[in-house]
């Protein structure tokens, strides 16, 4: 029974990481380029979430919401005034430089704001937890609810990618934003799109993951964003389903090795399994293979 | 306003790179309905011209008008939707989008719905979601590609690849179409059925078009006028049978 419980505790985790690996699996696919400061706008969702809930009182919902809209501002300001003027730059390096600056400001300014005490976030969620076989098995509300969350996400993202003007204009300029701009696609204004919907993804990343684990510092979202941008490697970067797969396995892996290795090399395994796999595929699972001319 | 029938006036356009002037004072007025050729050796500036029409650099020196209207140094995006479309040289289309969704995203100005009607499905998606479809397809039929609608369009043979870049071309509804060296690569029976297509698609949509290439036969059999460019500045232009009779254009392309 506790191999079951495990694993549905791996899912979990593994959603949460699927949702923040749709963040950079997004953004990698669309704009080409590394959004390392992905993990501190979950950080800073969380942030709003429990000042609104915790510090003010106000309602659940209204700090969801909230903590929604300002991850979304959050990720289309960073993205016109950090990476869009380097967009033309050179190197790609510049921007990958950047992104890791943008990061590094966005812990110091939580640090600034909010201190570094451990905050004690309480949990979004209101659902009583699932007894099954007799109590043997018991499943959260937080389990269920991230896990819904994630299928949902990952259903209406995909229907959205592939079936509309948006999501087909995102695919165009993801394989050429050259002559998707001269067939009239707005360049700059779908990749801001794409930074709203990676970010308000990570505003609900954040409240899952702090409802799971509710310690909260300002160095939050950094480990879980490192370890979803594995997720987004592992599944094949620039791909949505590869997220989903890379994320849940990561997921799994991380919970088992807790179990039945050792908590403290779990993370250790994470990327060991990660190297065995860009080893042995390096697109990672659904990536694509890239076409060299000779 | 207009007090002619010009599609395309271009005055004196120029653009350097570094210390090389790449396009040197070129000028050509293209009337309504014409097919117009632009020729010329390798590296004669022929692409360079086109991407100073297209916006995707900005000239130095000159003017272009758009049926009347100055679209000289605005965006891309700005001139697409003024109404010049174009192909490439070496093919780009979205390679993993469908035959028929690449022509869905140049439909893409000319169709709306909110996000909101999107990710609600309202009504109002599916009906427009519906006419772009139908507009889609019926262009994809005009090049004999509705079957193939659904193929990614890498799957395509290359001849039709190049069919399908100027059908994406068209569904963004332009007055003026670029195309960009269309025969490259093709054999001679897939040129034969291109110079059909094109003076059927100059026919059937009224199109004005301004075509580079390379393949002199092409070009005099579809072209009432050329221009020829040689080092970035223009070389010759007029009738098609005298420029191509100019004892200079043919120095030009064979040497002494």
């Amino acid at each position: 029974m506790s191999f079951i419980s495990y694993l549905i505790n791996g899912i979990s985790l593994g959603s949460v990481y699927a949702i923040i690996a749709l963040g950079y699996t997004m953004v990698y696919g669309i704009a080409k380029m590394l959004n390392f400061a992905h993990g501190d706008v979950i950080m800073f969702g969380s942030y709003a979430v429990f000042t609104i809930v915790s510090t003010l009182s106000l309602p659940t919902w209204l700090g969801m919401l909230v903590s929604i809209i300002l991850c979304t501002v959050l990720g289309i300001t960073i993205e016109a005034v950090a990476y869009r003027p380097l967009r033309q730059a050179s190197s790609s390096l510049a921007v990958l430089i950047t992104a890791i600056g943008v990061s590094y400001l966005l812990q110091n300014v939580a640090l600034l704001i909010f201190g570094a005490n451990t905050k004690s976030f309480s949990s979004v969620v209101s659902m009583a937890p699932l007894k099954l076989a007799d109590g043997g098995l018991t499943i959260t509300g937080e389990t269920i609810v991230t896990i819904s969350c994630c299928i949902v996400i990952m259903i209406v993202l995909t229907l959205f990618v592939n079936k509309t003007k948006a999501g087909q204009a995102m695919l165009a300029v993801s394989e050429d934003k050259g002559a998707a701009q001269l067939m009239g696609i707005n360049v700059n204004g779908t990749i801001s799109l794409t930074f709203a919907i990676g970010s308000a993804l990570a505003a609900v990343a954040g409240m899952l993951l702090c409802s799971a684990y509710p310690a909260l510092t300002p160095y939050t979202g950094s480990m879980p964003g490192i370890k979803a941008f594995v997720a987004a490697v592992f599944g094949g970067i620039g791909s949505i389903p590869g997220a989903f797969i890379g994320g849940i396995i990561l997921g799994i892996i991380e919970i088992f090795s807790k179990a039945y290795i050792s908590s403290q090399l779990s993370d250790a395994i994470v990327f060991l399994v990660l190297i065995i796999v860009l080893l042995v595929k390096p697109t990672g699972i659904l990536g694509k293979k890239i076409q060299e001319k000779v | 306003m207009k007090d002619n029938n010009h599609v395309l006036e271009v005055n004196n356009l120029s653009i350097s790179f570094g210390g090389l002037r790449a396009v040197d004072d070129f000028n050509v007025t293209i009337d309504k309905g014409e097919l117009y050729g632009l020729i010329g050796p390798n590296g004669a500036g022929k692409t360079t011209a086109f991407n100073l029409l297209t916006g995707v650099y900005k000239p130095d020196e000159g003017i272009i008008k758009l049926d009347g209207k100055d679209i000289t140094g605005k965006s891309t995006i700005e001139i697409n939707k003024a109404g010049i479309a174009r192909t490439f040289q070496n093919i780009r289309l979205f390679k993993d989008l469908s035959v028929l969704d690449n022509v869905k995203v140049g439909l893409h100005n000319l169709y709306e719905y909110s996000t909101i009607a999107s990710v609600f499905r309202l009504p109002k998606y599916y009906r427009v979601e519906k006419e772009m479809d139908e507009k889609a397809y019926s262009l994809l039929k005009v090049f004999d590609l509705d079957s193939s609608a659904k193929l990614k369009a890498s799957q395509l043979p290359y001849g039709k690849q190049r069919k399908l870049e100027i059908a994406r071309a068209l569904a963004t509804n332009p007055k003026l179409l670029l195309l960009d060296e269309p025969a490259a690569g093709m054999n001679p029976n897939e040129t034969k059925e291109l110079m059909d297509t094109i003076s059927f698609i100059r026919k059937e949509f009224d199109m004005t078009i301004l075509l580079i290439e390379h393949d002199m036969k092409l070009v005099s059999g579809i072209c009432e006028r050329l221009t020829v460019l040689n080092f970035g500045r223009i070389l010759a232009e007029g009738n098609t049978a005298e420029v191509l009779n100019n004892p200079e254009v043919i120095t030009a392309y064979l040497g002494e």
